[in-house]
């Protein structure tokens, strides 16, 4: 794998001097039992002013731990960070004065208001009273926020929490920002508004930013580039470096219209000479070893050979050749969705006029949708939409304010039961017990849907082959990776043979490996029969769904399939818009569903 | 600006933030304000360590003037609630049915004894379920006997038991009143309660919602971040101490003798202890939940069982006694004790505060180097 200079010399804004210099740095963490984590192993880089310098990697790649180390917050087990100079373990204070850091959680206090906000950061970095009228005014005019100084943090959108976050680490005009994930789970407008902020603070006062994200997408929008891996840096770079180097190994698959997308993907995922295969605006986006073109062809009917395009690669594309991983063998999940789809018009899942209503506060807005027999039905929104409100509601876990809703033609509110039985449902933390054993927790979820004897040894059986799980039958959930986590939550949602699974953010929180080879999984169990009622903030993952409901703080944006959403969107200006395009510009009431679309008549 | 002005700034934006956040939470509040009264009037009102209107069943096999004069005695008195039964029989089956509490039996032979001037036993059986109880009837009922014998003795006739008197008189606490006794020592659980659980509490609570992390990335000194938590609690805990001593006085009619200079002086003491305390759990642990079961089982805990708020620690084994002098609550509990009944009896008073000025800047000291301005 070639290692690009460590210095970005051909980056579009020549840097300025070096903001942040690390150098061999080491980081463990003690575990129990005396063992320990390497977080970060032998890491050098640099930072400068003037520039965007994106970490980027997957969960666990140590991209926190690097910007806590440069925070003051943690001590590195060996080598060095320099922040504007100074040693981030000794220099702490001096440097806690000229850095803004925003953690991941934004760090603000939700019973304050985001005026009490600023006043508090302004007093602990000893912005003075005199320069404090103008400074607010200007961070205040830059985020949007001048209407709600009287509002508690906590009663902000996610996007509006994070804007605040952002203004008060800038409320004494940093030298340097450090920005922990800030867009994480956030809607697409408020990302795109966070990263026109950063831009013009880059551009106006010259400050350096070192920024970590999971978005592969957003990597692009950085000057430099830093892919760490388990701790360990791969590669850096400006982004048209790495997208230099997958050159000739991007392709795109548009299918014949009575091919669904997903099998093309679940056909060409894990083979070998294919590093990845994802959907992307109704497109199959595949990347290659070095095989290049010959590797894909080997793969596909000579029919389709006709239907492949060569895009100019993107920073993804690239990230995921440089990944390094074991071929996962998802040859049974692949042969799984080759079975003719049984898809029928049967209604599962029917709301009507769903509200939910926590005091004065209305979650969820008036909602409408049908789910049918075998679809992968996706709601798509930022954190705070009221997805898993809705979520929570079709589940009967939470009473609705208002509305109707059967689940497999019961109506929850008289039968929850018997319509119970019938659905998987895997909460967004997993509900795992971290200290039983994958096989102790498999047992419990079983005997917990009435399973025994013969049956729920078939069942087990069928778990540990599906999920390919047997390697981790005996260590404790809590010691799983991430990845297989869910896997294991999963596998305890299906035990009893659900007709109908509901997934509240199963990906979030789990990287973009992990990612992918879920969806396949879930295309597989669709395929199957079984309908997937599932809720997301990736954008990007509505294209694995048959239908979506986009939802926007409590209210349905659009429904219908990714293709007619994204249609929504296209105009001369951008002829192939995104789902992110999509959402941004329905979001911003720049279109609206007219007629609405779906096969929902209100 | 100089550094004391930014010292000075930062301090104001903490203890501003730290103010409004109590004003708007209502869990500090009940905390500080709404606990401490619960406490006050269980204890004031449902818990009593006196012994009222106990049911005791009476049983006369002698029908003369004396044994009636017993019994009447016995009825008289606010101590008891009198049964009389036919036989001791069924006085044994209502002591079994926990119906009575005790049986008074007087033989027939008891007048006749009287008259001519030999002993004339009485018997007192008491349920011994609860010891305490038990020797509290008890005394009770050898005190009605005297007053029986000694009102004879001043008639002229001849008592059951001749001989010495014993003329009691106690001190202090003359109404031998339990309230009197519980409230300053509940006080001392009141203080202990919000300078613990509260502190350890709030700064849990900014670990769980990730505000202390931005906090550490300003900076805030350590000295600012200790200050920044005993101040507004300090303050806090004082009102509910203040609270506490005022319902005590005024609803529960407790004397205080001592002077309030010396409750101020004092209280405050203790209170630093208490958040020293509060602080060094909370700069370990970093859970709410487990913030507030530590500070239960090693603050709250000890301060009932070893301060010798509801036991008398001069009568428990000699570990225990020595081991209770690691509880603050100990010292506070006498140094209480002795301003409401005694007063400013400094002999008393000078120890124990110097034994708790010792131990608040201890914690205080723990707690300063325990908080780390590293994750």
């Amino acid at each position: 794998m070639a290692t690009h200079s460590a210095v970005a010399q051909h980056t579009d804004h020549p840097g300025g001097n070096a903001v942040l210099v690390v150098e061999h740095l080491e980081m463990a963490f003690a575990m129990k039992k005396g063992t320990s984590l390497q977080a970060l192993k032998d890491v050098s880089l640099q930072a400068r002013a003037g520039q965007v310098t994106g970490l980027v990697g997957a969960d666990g790649a140590g991209k926190t731990t690097l910007i806590r180390i440069a925070a003051g917050l943690l001590v590195p087990t060996a080598g060095s960070v320099t922040v504007l100079g100074l040693d981030s373990a000794r220099d702490s204070i001096a440097i806690q004065s000229r850095v803004g850091y925003m953690p991941q959680r934004f760090g603000l206090y939700e019973d304050l208001s985001v005026r009490e906000n600023m006043d508090l950061y302004a007093d602990l970095q000893g912005v003075p009273m005199s320069a404090r009228g103008e400074r607010y005014r200007r961070l205040l005019d830059m985020t949007g926020l001048v209407r709600f100084t009287q509002r508690m943090a906590g009663d902000l959108s996610g996007g509006m929490k994070q804007k605040l976050g952002l203004a008060c680490a800038l409320i004494k005009s940093p030298e340097m920002l450090l920005l922990d994930e800030p867009t994480v789970g956030v809607d697409p407008v408020s990302r795109r508004d966070l990263w026109k902020i950063v831009y013009a603070l880059v551009a106006e006062e010259g400050i350096g930013v070192l920024l970590s994200t999971a978005y592969l997408d957003e990597a692009e929008r950085c000057h430099f580039v830093v892919v760490l891996h388990e701790g360990e840096k791969i590669a850096d770079g400006a982004p048209h470096e790495f997208q230099k180097d997958a050159r000739g190994r991007v392709f795109l698959i548009d299918p014949p219209s009575d091919v669904k997308p997903r099998r093309i993907q679940s056909l060409l995922s894990g083979r070998p000479g294919i590093l990845d295969a994802t959907i992307r605006s109704g497109r199959v986006r595949v990347v290659t070893a070095t095989g290049g073109r010959m590797a894909l062809d080997a793969h596909l009917p000579a029919l389709w050979r006709t239907r492949i395009q060569q895009p100019s690669p993107s920073f993804e594309d690239a990230f995921m050749a440089l990944i390094p991983r074991a071929q996962q063998p998802l040859d049974a999940i692949a042969a799984a969705s080759e079975v003719p789809s049984p898809r029928s018009d049967e209604v599962v899942v029917r709301a009507r006029g769903l509200r939910k209503l926590f005091g004065d506060f209305e979650a969820v807005k008036a909602l409408s949708f049908d789910v049918y027999r075998g679809e992968i039905f996706g709601l798509l929104g930022p954190n705070g939409a009221g997805k898993s409100t809705t979520f929570r509601m079709l589940c009967g876990l939470s009473s609705v304010s208002a509305g109707e809703i059967s689940v497999a033609g019961k109506d929850l509110r008289r039968s929850r039961s018997p319509a119970r039985a019938r659905l998987g449902y895997m909460a967004q933390r997993f509900s795992l017990y971290g200290q039983l054993s994958v096989q102790e927790n498999l047992l419990f979820y079983g005997r917990a849907y009435g399973l025994a004897g013969r049956p729920l040894q078939q069942r087990l059986a069928w778990a540990y082959a599906e999920f390919g799980l047997t390697r981790w039958r005996d260590q404790t959930a809590a010691e799983l990776p991430g990845g297989y986590k869910q896997r294991l939550a999963m596998a305890a949602a299906l035990l009893h043979a659900p007709e109908i699974l509901f997934l509240d953010e199963p990906t979030s929180g789990v990287d973009p490996l992990a990612r992918r080879e879920f969806w396949l999984r879930i295309n597989g169990f669709a395929e199957q029969g079984v309908t997937v009622v599932v809720t997301t903030h990736f954008m990007e993952e509505s294209e694995y769904c048959d239908r979506v409901l986009i939802m926007s703080q409590g209210e349905s944006l659009a429904m219908g399939t990714p293709a007619q959403i994204r249609a929504l969107a296209r105009s001369e200006a951008t002829p192939e818009p995104s789902m992110e395009d999509a959402f941004i510009a329905l979001a911003e009431g720049a279109i609206t569903p007219t007629p609405p679309i779906g096969d929902i008549v209100s | 600006m100089t550094s004391g002005a930014l010292f000075r700034m930062r301090m104001r934006g903490i203890l501003r933030k730290e103010i409004l956040q109590i004003r708007r939470d209502p869990s500090s509040i009940a905390l500080a304000i709404f606990l401490p009264m619960v406490l006050l009037f269980l204890f004031g009102y449902g818990v009593s360590l006196d012994a009222e209107n106990v049911p005791l069943a009476v049983v006369l096999d002698d029908h003369a003037g004396p044994a009636r004069d017993v019994a009447a005695r016995f009825s008289g008195s606010r101590y008891f609630d009198i049964h009389l039964a036919t036989s001791l029989d069924e006085a044994q089956r209502w002591l079994d049915a926990r119906q009575v509490e005790g049986i008074v039996h007087l033989q027939d032979d008891f007048s006749a004894r009287l008259a001519t001037g030999q002993v004339a036993p009485v018997q007192v059986i008491v349920n011994g379920v609860d010891a305490n109880r038990a020797r509290l009837i008890q005394g009770y009922a050898r005190g009605v006997l005297q007053k029986w014998g000694a009102l004879r003795q001043a008639r002229g006739e001849a008592a059951a038991a001749p001989g010495v008197r014993v003329v009691q008189r106690i001190w202090f606490n003359e109404g031998a009143v339990s309230r009197n006794f519980l409230v300053p020592g509940l006080i001392t659980l009141i203080m202990t309660l919000i300078g613990i659980l509260l502190t350890a509490l709030v700064v849990a609570r900014e670990w769980e919602r990730g505000t202390m992390e931005a906090l550490l990335v300003t900076p805030v000194r350590r000295i600012d971040l200790l200050l920044g938590k005993v101040l507004p609690y300090f303050i806090l805990g004082m009102l509910g101490m203040g609270l506490s001593v005022g319902v005590g006085v005024t609803l529960f009619e407790v004397p205080f003798r001592g002077s309030i200079g010396a409750l101020l002086l004092l209280s405050s003491i203790f209170m630093m202890a208490s958040l020293g305390f509060g602080l060094l759990i909370s700069a370990a642990i970093r859970i709410q939940f487990v913030a507030a079961q530590i500070s239960i089982v090693a603050g709250f805990l000890p301060a009932i069982f070893l301060s010798g708020l509801l036991f008398d620690l001069e009568s428990t084994p000699r570990p225990i006694q020595i081991m209770s002098h690691i509880v603050p609550a100990r010292y506070f509990v006498e140094i209480s004790h002795t301003l409401f009944m005694a007063g400013d009896v400094w002999p008393v008073l000078l120890p124990n505060a110097a034994a708790l000025t010792g131990m608040a800047a201890l914690f205080m000291t723990l707690a300063y180097r325990k908080i780390s301005k590293r994750l």
